[in-house]
């Protein structure tokens, strides 16, 4: 699989992520999936709801926010294709808790932020005996 | 009857349906009705001790159906349930 994202969309997902620092931040990714790849048009970054405490290594996006999220993907004509995070001062790597709590399917994208700037990104996906995250392919387009 | 509207990385498990119209007098029929027609959902929503996943959420309409009488919420004929995942990761574990 591959995720492909607008350099203009980053910049919306780093700006938000940076905001976050040092607690993570999250959102969804909105696009199209096209056979192996999915192509995000759109992002809507959500709050982390998370217990107040606990953000600086975990998120929370609520069911509300992802039925909100799916509301509007269906009136663009697409789909919620993955979701993004910022692991602060960490690297872009798939945890253990990340799997546990993850679907399959979804592109996970998740960036390092350091000293509060957006670092680098890998992107996720999830196997499907839910064992493993696997890395894919991830291409920033212009 | 009514129908379950599957999220977007579950529809591979359920035909590859957006929607499957499913038996049942309660949300908790319904679900083990949807499960019955595609087993493979079943790793994905419940844990292996048979609980539903907590990132797992049943919206009836606009509501979640937690906050009504959870698995044992009355279905009536053509409504509507749509299964709605919230999102939960971090960097350490």
């Amino acid at each position: 699989m591959a995720l492909i994202l607008p350099s203009n969309l980053y910049s919306q997902i780093s700006a938000h992520l940076e905001a976050a620092y040092p607690n993570e931040g999250a959102g969804i990714l909105i696009g199209a999936a096209n056979g192996e790849s999915k192509t995000a048009q759109a992002i809507r970054p959500f709050a982390n709801n998370f217990e107040s405490g606990e953000q600086y290594h975990r998120y929370l996006i609520t069911a509300q926010d992802m039925l909100d999220g799916e509301m509007e993907a269906e009136r663009l004509g697409l789909d919620v294709i993955g979701v993004f995070h910022s692991h602060p001062d960490h690297p872009a790597q798939a945890s253990e808790y990340d799997r546990e709590y993850a679907l399959p399917w979804y592109s996970y994208l998740i960036v390092s932020v350091q000293k509060g700037k957006a670092a680098n990104a890998r992107s996720w996906v999830l196997s499907d005996d839910r064992s493993k995250f696997n890395e894919e392919t991830f291409q920033l387009a212009s | 009857m009514a129908t379950i509207r599957i999220p977007t990385p579950l529809r591979p498990y359920a035909g590859g349906n957006a929607e499957v119209p499913v038996s049942g007098n309660t949300v908790g029929a319904a679900l083990n009705d949807l499960t019955a027609r595609h087993p493979d959902l079943r790793k994905h929503l419940y844990t292996d001790s048979g609980e539903l996943r907590a990132f797992v959420n049943v919206f009836l309409g606009q509501e979640d159906v937690r906050h009504m009488q959870g698995e044992n919420t009355a279905l009536k004929e053509n409504d509507q349930l749509r299964i709605v995942p919230s999102v939960a990761g971090g960097a350490m574990g």
